[in-house]
C-alpha cells in the first residue's frame, strides 16, 4: 500500500504520482482528496486525487514543490512509499446535466479539476477548459484534458503560449461569446476570487474547490474553517466544493497565511 | 451492573483473603491516612511534557491497599462504569501480588494504566467508598490501578495483561474507531474468541488518548503498551481507514463482518459563532491538541508546526481547557488564562486538574464570556473582549446559569485563543449510513442496555451516543455493547 508506482515531472516544481492504493481507487469520485503523510514525523497534507484506475488500484496525485511536506512528496522515487495516504475525503463533486459548463484551473488546480472536466463530460455537458499558469512550463495536463473539452484555451500571464493575459480574459471571452450555463474554478485562491466576482456580474452560478490549511481531514480540528454565506464551514467535510459567490476569500487569503 | 458479579480470581471467601482480613483490625486500618502522590516540581514540569503525576512506591502503594477494609458488599464497585473488581484487585496488591492485582483488572478493563490516570475517580469508584461514612477521605483506588498496571508495564510481564481468551470462533467484528470505547469492546470481544478488527481513520491508535490528552497527564507510551497488550490477543488494527470512505457498511458485509461497533467520538469542536473566530490565532482546543499530542508540533525533528503565544487564553472549564491551558504554558506562554463564564465551582475539569493549572501558573477569569475577537492588520487576533458575567438560578442540570452583567466589558491583550467549549458528535458515519437513526444533536441513538442501535448488527458507544463525555464511559459501553452483541451472535447460532 502507498507505494509509488509511477513519477513524472510537468514541470522542475510539479510532479504527478501514480500511487498504490487499492481501496481508495475503488470508492473514490471526482472531487474527492486524500490526506498523505510523507514520512514518519511527517506534516498530514491533503491532496486531491486527479485520477484513479480501480482495476490497477491506483490513484494519481500531482504535487507542486511549494514547502517542507510537498517537497518531501515530490523527492521520492517509484518503489519508494508514501506513509500514511488516507480517503477519499470531502463530498463528491455534484455533476449534473446543465447545458455549457466553463472550467478555469489554474497552475497545479488543473489536477483536481480533471476528474471534474471528465465527468462533466460524461454527464453529456458542453466544456469549455481554461487552463491558465505564469509561464509556459506551467501548464500542465493539457494532453488530458483535451478529449474531454469541447474546447481548451490557454492563457500564459507572460503570452509564452496560447493566448495572453489572466484566467479570467479567456473566460469572459467565453461569456461574451455564447451562453455559458455553469463555470468551475479550482486555482491559487485569488484567482477563484476574482473568476467568482466575474461570474457574479455575470450571474453564472460558479462551483470552487477550496485548498485550506488541514491537519485530519475527518473535521475533527476546524483548522479549514471558512466563511460561507456568513456561516463557519469546515472545508474538509462540509467541502472541498463551494458556491464561490458566496465564499469569503479575502478571510481565507488571510488564514492560508497563517503559518508563514 | 450489580457488584455481585465477581470474578473468579479474586474471590472475597479465598482463605488468603480472610486471613488478610484477620491480620489487621479495622482500628488499625482506618487509621492510616490516605496517601499522597507523588508530583514533579511545578516549577520544573512546565519546562517539559513529563508526567506530572509520578505514581506510588511499592511500601506507599501497600499501606494505601491496607487501609482498604474488603467490604462485603463493596460499593465502590458500583461507582465504576466497567465494574472492576475493585477489593479484588486491591487485596492483592495488599499481600504484595502485583502482577495478580494488574490480571484482576484486566478481566474487566482493556486499559487499566488509562484509566487509573484520567478516571474522574472523585465522581466514580472513590465516591462509593465506605470511608466517607466515616468522614475520611476514601481509599485512592485510581492511584492503586495505576500502581497495578504500571507494576505490570514496567517489570514487562506479560502474563499478568493477556487475559485468558476463549477458543476463536472464525466470526469477524468490525469496530470503527480506536479510542477508549472501540479498545474496550476490542478487548471483551477478543476474550470471547471473535475475530476483531478495529478500523482507525488517523494514522495511530488510541483516538482521544494519543491525540487529545497530553504526554504529561498520559504518556503514549502508556497507551502503546495496553494498545500492543490487545494485538497480543489478536485484534487487528488497521489505520488510515474511514469506515464510510474508504470502506462502506456494504463492504464491510462484502468482507464478512457480522457485527460492528461504531465508537467514532465526538471529535467535531464547536466554536461560539462570536466575531472575529477565524482570525488566524484562533483554533479549537482539537486542533492545538492534535498538533502538539498527535504530530509533534513544536517538537525538534518535526514538520507540523504550530502557532505559538505569549498571552494564551483558552476558552472554557473542561478538562480539554485544562489540557490546552497546561500545554500553552508548556510551550512557553507567559501568561497562559482560562476565560470561563461561570464560576470555578460549577467547572467541569477534574479537581486535580484545576489544581495542576494553577500551581503551574495559570490565571483563572471566571465569570467572564468573549463575546468578540480583534485582530491586527495582519489577520492575527490581538485582543479579546470580555462580557463579565454573574450567576444566575440553577438551570435544567442544576447548574446556575450565567447572567451578563449589563456594560461591564473589558478588552484583554492576547495572542493566541483556544476555543475549547465542547464538541459535538462526528457526522462522518451517520452520514455514511443513512438507515441510521440520530438524534437532533447528531448523536446515534442506540436502545439503552444492549447499544444496539436502529440497524440491526451495528452497535453504539462512547461520545458518538453521549456526545462529549468521559474516557472510562466510553469504556463502559463497549464493555456492555460487547456483552449484548455477544448475546445476540451467540442466540443466532
Amino acid at each position: 500500500m502507498n507505494k509509488i508506482l509511477e513519477k513524472e515531472h510537468f514541470s522542475e516544481k510539479v510532479v504527478k504520482l501514480i500511487v498504490e492504493a487499492p481501496a481508495i481507487a475503488m470508492s473514490r469520485k471526482p472531487g474527492h482528496f486524500v490526506i498523505v503523510r510523507a514520512c514518519e514525523h511527517g506534516e498530514r497534507i491533503p491532496l486531491t486525487i486527479a485520477d484513479a484506475d480501480p482495476d490497477r488500484g491506483t490513484i494519481m496525485l500531482v504535487v507542486q514543490d511549494v514547502g517542507v511536506s510537498s517537497h518531501k512528496i515530490c523527492a521520492l522515487e517509484p518503489g519508494e512509499y508514501l506513509t500514511d495516504v488516507v480517503g477519499p475525503l470531502g463530498q463528491a463533486t455534484h455533476i449534473e446535466n446543465v447545458g455549457t459548463v466553463v472550467c478555469c484551473g489554474g497552475g497545479v488546480g488543473v489536477a483536481p479539476m480533471l476528474p471534474i472536466i471528465k465527468a462533466m463530460k460524461q454527464a453529456g455537458n458542453r466544456v469549455i477548459t481554461v487552463l491558465a499558469a505564469r509561464t509556459k512550463d506551467l501548464i500542465i495536463l493539457e494532453d488530458q484534458v483535451a478529449p474531454w473539452s469541447d474546447e481548451v484555451i490557454i492563457m500564459t500571464d507572460d503570452g509564452s503560449y496560447g493566448n495572453k493575459g489572466l484566467v479570467t480574459a479567456g473566460l469572459e471571452e467565453v461569456i461574451k461569446r455564447e451562453k455559458v450555463d455553469q463555470v468551475v474554478t479550482i486555482g491559487p485562491a485569488i484567482m477563484m476570487k476574482f473568476v467568482a466576482r466575474l461570474t457574479q456580474e455575470y450571474g453564472i452560478p460558479t462551483m470552487c474547490s477550496l485548498n485550506t490549511i488541514m491537519v485530519d481531514g475527518t473535521g475533527m480540528c476546524g483548522a479549514c474553517r471558512i466563511t460561507v454565506d456568513g456561516k463557519t464551514r469546515f472545508v474538509c467535510i462540509d467541502g472541498p466544493e463551494f458556491d464561490a459567490h458566496k465564499v469569503d476569500f479575502d478571510e481565507m487569503l488571510t488564514r492560508l497565511r497563517t503559518y508563514n | 451492573m450489580s457488584a455481585t458479579n465477581i470474578s473468579t480470581s479474586a474471590p472475597r471467601d479465598a482463605q488468603w483473603r480472610e486471613e488478610l482480613r484477620k491480620a489487621t483490625p479495622v482500628k488499625e486500618r482506618t487509621a492510616i491516612p490516605r496517601v499522597k502522590m507523588p508530583e514533579l516540581d511545578p516549577g520544573y514540569r512546565v519546562t517539559c511534557n513529563e508526567e506530572v503525576n509520578q505514581g506510588l512506591s511499592e511500601e506507599d502503594a501497600v499501606l494505601e491497599a491496607k487501609r482498604c477494609m474488603d467490604c462485603p458488599d463493596p460499593q465502590c464497585m458500583t461507582g465504576c462504569p466497567v465494574s472492576i473488581n475493585i477489593p479484588g484487585f486491591i487485596k492483592n496488591i495488599e499481600r504484595k501480588e502485583f502482577s495478580k492485582a494488574a490480571s484482576v483488572l484486566k478481566e474487566t478493563s482493556a486499559l487499566p494504566a488509562v484509566c487509573g490516570r484520567v478516571c474522574p475517580q472523585e465522581k466514580q469508584c472513590e465516591s462509593k467508598c465506605i470511608y466517607h461514612k466515616m468522614k475520611k477521605e476514601p481509599v485512592a483506588i485510581g492511584y492503586l490501578e495505576r500502581f497495578a498496571a504500571d507494576y505490570s508495564r514496567i517489570s514487562g510481564g506479560t502474563d499478568g495483561d493477556t487475559p485468558s481468551a476463549a477458543p476463536k470462533n472464525g466470526v469477524k467484528i468490525a469496530v470503527v474507531g480506536s479510542g477508549p470505547a472501540g479498545l474496550s469492546f476490542a478487548g471483551d470481544m477478543a476474550k470471547r474468541g471473535y475475530e476483531v478488527t478495529v478500523f482507525e481513520a488517523l494514522h495511530e491508535i488510541g483516538g482521544v488518548l494519543k491525540y487529545g490528552i497530553p504526554e504529561f497527564r498520559l504518556p503514549n507510551e502508556v497507551v502503546d503498551v495496553e494498545i500492543e497488550a490487545l494485538a497480543r490477543m489478536g485484534v487487528r488494527f488497521v489505520k488510515d481507514c474511514i469506515i464510510g470512505k474508504t470502506f462502506s457498511y456494504d463492504d464491510l458485509h462484502e468482507m464478512g463482518f457480522k457485527g460492528i461497533f461504531v465508537a467514532s467520538g465526538a471529535g467535531l469542536p464547536r466554536f461560539m459563532g462570536i466575531p472575529g473566530e477565524n482570525f488566524n490565532g484562533v483554533m479549537s482546543s482539537n486542533e492545538y491538541l492534535t498538533r502538539i499530542n498527535l504530530m509533534g508540533a513544536g517538537r525538534e525533528g518535526y514538520d507540523t508546526p504550530v502557532l505559538k503565544g505569549s498571552r494564551v487564553a483558552v476558552i472554557g472549564g473542561g478538562n480539554t481547557a485544562m489540557d490546552s491551558v497546561r500545554t500553552a504554558r508548556r510551550m512557553g506562554a507567559e501568561k497562559a488564562m482560562i476565560v470561563y463564564r461561570r464560576s470555578e465551582a460549577e467547572m467541569p475539569a477534574r479537581v486535580e486538574e484545576v489544581k495542576h493549572a494553577k500551581e503551574e501558573g495559570v490565571e483563572f477569569m471566571t465569570l467572564h464570556n468573549p463575546i468578540e475577537y480583534l485582530a491586527d492588520d495582519k489577520g492575527r487576533v490581538c485582543a479579546m473582549r470580555l462580557q463579565r458575567m454573574e450567576l444566575g438560578e440553577p438551570d435544567a442540570s442544576g447548574r446556575r446559569s450565567p447572567v451578563e452583567i449589563e456594560g461591564a466589558i473589558e478588552e484583554i491583550p492576547v495572542d493566541l485563543v483556544i476555543v475549547s467549549v465542547g464538541v459535538s458528535p462526528n457526522p462522518l458515519i451517520p452520514n455514511a449510513i443513512k438507515e441510521l437513526e440520530v438524534t437532533k444533536r447528531g448523536t446515534i441513538v442506540v436502545d439503552e442496555t444492549t447499544l444496539r442501535s436502529t440497524v440491526d448488527d451495528i452497535y453504539a458507544g462512547g461520545d458518538i451516543v453521549r456526545g462529549g463525555a468521559t474516557v472510562i464511559l466510553a469504556m463502559g459501553d463497549g464493555r456492555h455493547a460487547a456483552a449484548a452483541m455477544h448475546e445476540s451472535l451467540s442466540s443466532k447460532s
